[in-house]
């Protein structure tokens, strides 16, 4: 490592709209060495990151790049500095080419014209690199799978030669075989003397990776360690202040629960295949299984979002059959959506039009509303929920993720239902935040609300759950007490039987 | 861990295919060619039907006359479809034809001797209504809908001001040049042809072309990407009211004068962004092409002159009109869909 660093970053202040957001942070990074810097959602990486990347001017502070003092005007004089970033939402044009997303900005020319074939070209060369082979330069980005696209992110940050490379939350969207084809790039980026500032929330890539690991907390500098001089247990307890041992709420006891609330019978849809389950009153039933098991579109299809093909539903001994997910509602179902920025929020609204937003559509306004028994005031599910906001007026999209779940959660809460169905609840959620959304969800479940709770979190699975259903390729692979282990449940999930391990 | 030996597994990214392949592949992925089957889809529909009604839809004067008459709305529409790849929207057109038309001929007064200095004047002009637009657009985030529409009043209020009728006069050059014929066609056809042609070259080979896709595909990803997003912008808007100040122009040559309702009689506000949206460009931005808006601007002349032809109600026209623009778009909406 060498001795000079290849950036500074020095008091760092900066504010939104009166709120400062960065305390004076503090980091360095050297050349060649990958320096991970962890926090709490809105503990300020994604800004100081922005800072450096000159999208953000700072209020105060300096930043020197190979000892001499730089300040950025925009995104463009950070590149030419040698800064390339990978964003941690893809930034990318589904309507143009790889080559053309690659070098957007930066087309290379020949006698003024646009050097088409250069670009597909250089573009196919460091794909090459990358040992891609799946797609080439003049594929539509738009048809592209979301690991692929991640692919055309780190080419795009290579091919500007960048000497400082920050990588957000990289592996948030990859599967494992392709993070450990990331981790590789990492390492010859590594050797090639390129710093790496590397933000992520898996504790488990940061001790592989990383040389230092800086901490952040609520906008300001916690601590910079050196990796082999901490362990995770140290880290988290500098991230949230507290030991994570009291993470999940107790669970049910057998005894308290009710009837049977949601009975599926033989359910099939296009992906789904003869699947069987119940659910009684204050039993949270977890559901395991792969990407693609067909874990969503379980949900969905109870939900009447997508079509099913056969079986029966029952609500509370009713037979009932959802056309739409409005019917659904009406019959007391809830679904927490795993995409909150597309299918449960919407953004750009307040607080409190969102929190009312499902039961508006389902309790006839005015004077009826108000007196329904049981609807609760924004203040009161604000408080609820545990919001933390600035008023009911805020706009959704300033909030950090946990707590734009609670606002999901209020909504739901709002239409007093009675089967909740919950997709990933707390992703990209912080460790803090997590505890305070499971411990909703429990006092729901004690409250008599049947819950099921799709996770790729095993131990949130093993936690939160008072049975837990594994599926495998769209049937029920079987199903597992509360207090299952980790490998019972990924036997199931991969199709191994216990005899065949 | 995955090893990956780049010897080994260094299997060639496939060729891309050259020649007649390489145009069928690039016919069958450019957003024009379904606009062209409409055109021509269009063309024969009104030639039936105008031949069954004992009418002579396929005369040679007919389809040059269809020709002529598709210069002002295609030279507008080039610019349109700039700002709308762009993700913007120029509403001030029309009335920046009408000034275009009233100074050019008013500076020209008659007089060959002014002809390229009042040129000068307009374009000038032009680029500078498109730079405010791109300006308060960009710097003051005022919406495109708004920020043209505003301009468009100003423009308005002007012109009503200063001029209540026909004024100026273009020489006789520049009258000409409304109606000479270069073999059967005139050449107006040709100054249509040349601004399209100018248009799709810097669409498809420049830098400049490439970042309006960007920006108008996603103009913070642009940003992130280190694009100057403002200067696509304000460029795209300047080159629009640059090409309706040249419609302005050519419009006044035709008329012999410049006057103060040619733009917003002619629709051409409304009119462009439709031709726009029936080529193939999506209203928000990134996606479509010149050559599309061209067929869009055929697709109206054919309707036009149809309607001509059968002597339909002017109110049926529009309804009939209305329903193919959003025919038009639902299709594409589909397509876009099903991908």
């Amino acid at each position: 490592m060498s001795e000079a660093p290849l950036l500074e970053m020095e008091g760092i202040r900066k504010s939104f709209v009166g709120v400062e957001v960065l305390h004076g942070v503090d980091l360095d990074l050297r050349a060649g060495e990958i320096h991970a810097i962890v926090g709490e959602n809105g503990a300020g990486k994604s800004t100081l990151m922005k800072v450096l990347a000159g999208v953000h001017a700072p209020d105060e502070g300096t930043m020197r790049i190979d000892g001499e003092e730089i300040s950025f005007a925009h995104p463009h004089a950070a590149q030419a500095a040698g800064v390339g970033i990978v964003y941690q939402e893809f930034n990318l044009l589904p309507d143009r080419t790889v080559a053309e997303n690659v070098f957007v900005g930066r087309e290379p020319t020949a006698r003024g014209v646009v050097d088409r074939r250069r670009m597909e070209r250089e573009t196919a060369a460091l794909l090459d690199e990358v040992g891609e082979t799946g797609f080439g330069s003049r594929t539509l980005v738009g048809r592209l799978s979301v690991a692929q696209q991640q692919v055309v992110e780190i080419v795009k940050a290579r091919s500007l030669n960048a000497r400082i490379l920050v990588l957000d939350e990289p592996t948030a969207a990859l599967a494992d075989h392709e993070v450990e084809l990331l981790f590789g790039l990492v390492r010859r980026l590594q050797e090639r003397g390129i710093g790496m500032l590397y933000i992520s929330h898996r504790l488990r890539e940061v001790f592989a990776l990383a040389d230092r690991i800086t901490v952040l907390k609520d906008g300001g500098l916690v601590k910079t360690l050196a990796t082999s001089q901490t362990d995770s247990r140290e880290l988290v307890h500098l991230m949230v202040g507290r030991e994570l041992d009291a993470y999940y709420p107790p669970r049910g006891e057998t005894d308290d629960f009710g009837d049977v609330r949601l009975k599926v019978t033989g359910l099939s849809t296009s992906l789904l295949r003869d699947v069987s389950l119940q659910v009684r009153a204050g039993e949270i039933v977890g559901v395991a299984g792969l990407q693609g098991s067909g874990r969503t579109e379980l949900a969905r299809a109870i939900f009447g979002a997508d079509p099913m093909k056969a079986g029966t539903i029952e609500i509370d001994g009713r037979p009932v059959r959802f056309r739409t997910p409005r019917a659904a509602v009406r019959a007391g179902l809830g679904f927490i959506t795993e995409d909150r920025k597309i299918e449960g929020l919407a953004l750009a609204q307040s607080i409190a039009d969102n929190m009312l937003l499902a039961v508006r559509t389902v309790v006839p306004g005015g004077r009826r509303r108000r007196s329904t028994p049981g609807l609760m005031s924004v203040k009161e599910l604000a408080a609820a929920t545990d919001l933390r906001a600035r008023g009911p007026e805020q706009e959704v999209r300033f909030l950090s993720g946990g707590n734009q779940q609670k606002v999901v959660l209020a909504k739901w809460l709002e239409t007093q239902p009675q089967v909740l169905i919950f997709d990933e609840p707390t992703r990209g959620i912080d460790v803090g935040a997590k505890a305070g959304i499971h411990d909703l969800i429990r006092k729901l479940a004690r409250e008599g609300v049947a819950v099921l709770m799709i996770s790729s979190e095993l131990p949130e699975l093993i936690g939160m759950s008072d049975r837990i259903l594994v599926m495998h390729e769209g049937t029920l692979a079987g199903e597992l007490p509360a207090d299952a282990r980790e490998s019972d449940i990924m036997h199931l999930a991969t199709g191994h039987t216990e005899a065949a391990a | 861990m995955t090893v990956v030996d780049p010897e080994s597994t260094a299997t060639p990214p496939p060729e891309p295919p050259r020649g007649v392949a390489a145009w069928r592949e690039s016919l069958r992925a450019s957003p024009a060619t379904p606009v062209y089957a409409a055109l021509v889809g269009v063309f024969l529909l009104a030639w039936l039907i105008v031949a069954l009604r004992g009418g002579s839809f396929l005369t040679l004067d007919n389809v040059v006359n269809m020709l002529q008459r598709s210069v002002a709305l295609g030279i507008v529409s080039a610019g349109q479809t700039l700002v709308i790849l762009a993700g913007s929207l120029d509403l001030s057109v029309a009335q920046m034809i009408s000034l275009a038309s009233l100074l050019g001929a008013g500076q020209m007064d008659g007089q060959e001797a002014n002809v390229v200095p009042a040129i000068a004047l307009v374009l000038a002009v032009g680029a500078g209504v498109g730079l405010v637009n791109g300006l308060v657009i960009t710097k003051l985030r005022v919406n495109a809908f708004i920020a043209t529409l505003g301009m468009a009043l100003i423009l308005k209020g002007i012109i009503d001001n200063r001029w209540d009728g026909p004024y100026g006069s273009v020489p006789d050059s520049v009258e000409s040049f409304g109606y000479t014929r270069f073999g059967i066609l005139p050449m107006s056809v040709f100054l249509l042809l040349a601004v399209v042609a100018a248009v799709w070259f810097l669409l498809r080979y420049t830098r400049f072309g490439h970042h309006i896709y960007a920006v108008g595909g996603d103009e913070e990803v642009s940003r992130l990407s280190g694009l100057r997003t403002h200067r696509t912008i304000i460029g795209a808007h300047i080159i629009c009211s640059l090409l309706a100040a040249l419609t302005g122009l050519f419009l006044a040559s035709r008329l012999g004068a410049g006057t103060p309702t040619v733009g917003p009689e002619g629709g051409y506000d409304l009119e462009s962004i439709a031709a726009v949206v029936l080529g193939g460009t999506a209203l928000m931005g990134g996606r479509g092409g010149v050559l599309g808006t061209l067929a869009g601007v055929f697709i109206l002349a054919v309707l036009d002159s149809t309607f001509n032809e059968l002597q339909v109600n002017a109110f049926l026209k529009d309804v009939v009109r209305g329903v193919i623009i959003i025919a038009a778009v639902a299709v594409y909406a589909r397509r876009k869909g099903a991908e």
